[in-house]
């Protein structure tokens, strides 16, 4: 029985869901950039997952503990230096990919650690923000709730693009999930998705 | 975003436990330390705040670091100046909550503040201890504790917490009795001291040692106290619980004369700090005790003796973890205490680390900071 926090916890984040739809039951997780824990709730409450959480700020590891999730606060960008290899059977960097700076070492991390990767992040070639650039303007909406002056978000990309860093960088995609307002979306992904979630591991 | 559960960040600071009372608890079964020795009985100090519930399921240990004792919180009837040494932290409504847990504080075996030590009459001479006290450890220590929990009715502890050397004792509880703690906070500390922490030590000790005032440590029957050697140990001691910028900021290159006097008298305000601090000490601490506690310190190493280091150590460990470290600490570093968290991780444990970003280096643990008492309020409030 999944309580009403967690009902609208996936009602708020729509890649929960699809993050959680790939997740066996009592698998292992790492999550990245964690926040203040509520995708690890989300998938301990659903998925009966074991795992951690990775946070820098303060205020989200005095959350995830609240929230009874195990934390570990590190920087990102200074590796996952602490987990040995294939400790985890995924690893999950859900809307922080865009925030990291290192993020193609960090990928290639992910992978040495956990057996699958699965991202999500905003689709900077969602049809929205296409139009705001072309009107002359970055755009701010509540996936990119930024501006650009006090943005975290510092490698922004589209679909295409994630696709073909995967292609360079030897990760093979096994699943995709690309979603607007809490839909699917099949037609046109690149133009009418807003959120991406990817499911990936290393090219053999 | 959607928040779980909201959480306010320290809007309540709780208030005193008020007067306390210290009591004593006496052991006539023999206790082996780990070099062989054997004490034949002793007594431990110990202070006690809040209710023990109706299981006995809600009791916290509190271990102290080298110069602590059982007097963690409140004041004396005959004495309100005298307030604990963590009188910040533990009380009602504060982060550890002694409306929710029966907390536990005490002397441990070889201290100065009334539990059985080097300075404490040795029954079958009439004399004190002094040198013939047997050097103890940590797996000395949680043995003596263990059997003031038996005292105390208490199979289990909700958690073992401690700092510094107090961290140590937390971890050896989880290793030597995995069942009976359920949750283990251990605050600016490390699984073992590196060769540079030990060099304190050393040198610390070394100034004790060469006292001419320390008789080789039975200075009691002599009446005299190796007073200089306990004040330049604690001076250095001092010097490396205290940051580069806390110093730079509290005493920077201020002068207590109007100019330099081209001497050796006290000039810097920073040397006047220390000698205070030194004199404040050597009054009323014992230089054996202070021998003990940092051969203690030494010697902790759960990985020794052990194949497969940490890792296979701590595979015993079934609590539950709580880290923290402090950025500005160099002589406990944020690094020692990952060196505790990775083989948590390794062995899958539930664990946690915060890493509090402070300005006071090693003292941070024992001051308030918003923040740091935010992660232990939110984490003793999931504790069950």
């Amino acid at each position: 029985m999944i309580n009403k926090d967690i009902a609208r916890l996936a009602a708020e984040r729509p890649d929960f869901e699809a993050i959680a739809s790939w997740i066996p039951k009592g698998a292992s997780v790492l999550d990245l950039g964690c926040g203040d824990g509520s995708l690890l709730r989300y998938l301990k409450e659903t998925r009966a997952i074991r795992g951690y959480g990775v946070e820098i700020s303060d205020m989200d590891i005095v959350s995830c503990i609240a929230n009874g999730v195990n934390v570990i606060q590190n920087d990102l960008d200074a590796g996952l230096s602490d987990f040995e290899d294939g400790a985890f059977d995924f690893v999950i960097l859900s809307q922080t990919l865009q925030a990291t700076r290192h993020t193609e070492a960090l990928i290639q991390e992910m992978l040495r650690v956990g057996r699958e990767g699965i991202v999500s992040f905003p689709n900077f070639g969602y049809w929205k923000s296409r139009l705001n650039v072309l009107m002359g303007n970055m755009p701010v909406s509540s996936e990119l709730p930024y501006q650009w002056y006090d943005t975290p978000n510092v490698h922004l990309c589209t679909l295409n693009d994630f696709d073909d860093f995967c292609r360079k960088y030897c990760v093979s995609i096994t699943a995709r999930s690309v979603i607007t307002g809490g839909r699917e979306v099949d037609l046109w992904p690149n133009l009418l998705g807003s959120t991406a979630v990817y499911r990936f591991q290393r090219s053999v | 975003m959607a928040k779980l559960n909201g959480f306010s960040f320290g809007v309540f600071l709780g208030t005193s436990i008020g007067i306390v009372q210290a009591q004593r608890a006496l052991f006539d079964t023999p206790l082996t330390f780990r070099s062989g020795a054997i004490l034949p009985r002793y007594e431990l100090m110990y202070e006690t705040y809040g209710t023990l519930n109706a299981d006995k399921s809600n009791a916290i240990l509190i271990c102290h670091a080298l110069s602590g004792h059982h007097h963690v919180a409140g004041y004396y009837a005959d004495d309100e100046k005298n307030i604990g040494w963590w009188d910040n932290m533990v009380g009602p409504g504060k982060p550890m909550d002694t409306d929710k847990f029966f907390i536990i504080g005490l002397n441990n075996l070889g201290g100065c503040h009334g539990s059985t030590g080097p300075s404490s009459i040795n029954p079958e001479t009439g004399k004190p201890y002094g040198a013939s006290f047997p050097v103890i450890t940590v797996e000395d220590w949680v043995e003596s504790q263990a059997r003031l929990a038996d005292y105390l009715g208490i199979k289990q502890f909700a958690a073992v917490i401690g700092g510094s050397l107090g961290g140590m004792q937390a971890l050896q509880w989880s290793l030597a009795y995995p069942e009976r703690v359920r949750h283990v906070l251990t605050i600016a500390s490390a699984p073992r001291l590196t060769a540079q922490n030990i060099a304190f030590n050393d040198v610390a000790r070394n100034a004790i040692l060469t006292d001419p005032d320390f008789h080789g440590g039975d200075y009691y029957q002599h009446g005299v106290v190796p007073t200089r050697g306990l004040r330049l140990a604690r001076m250095l001691g001092h010097i490396t619980y205290l940051s580069d910028d806390a110093m730079a900021d509290k005493f920077g290159r201020k002068l207590r004369t109007e100019q330099y006097n081209y001497g050796y008298e006290v000039e810097f305000q920073i040397e006047s700090y220390l000698r205070y601090q030194g004199d404040k000490f050597a009054a009323y601490f014992d230089a054996n005790t202070y021998l003990l506690m940092t051969k203690a310190l030494d010697y902790f190493d759960p990985a020794q003796g052990c194949d497969g280091g940490l890792n296979r150590a701590f595979a015993q460990a079934k609590s539950d973890f709580l880290v923290i470290s402090f950025t500005t600490d160099w002589r406990f570093s944020p690094q020692r205490s990952r060196e505790i968290v990775r083989p948590l991780l390794h062995n899958k444990r539930q664990v946690s680390y915060a890493e509090i970003t402070s300005n006071h280096g090693h003292d941070s643990f024992l001051m308030e900071h918003p923040h740091y008492f935010d992660v232990v309020r939110a984490y003793l409030g999931n504790v069950r």
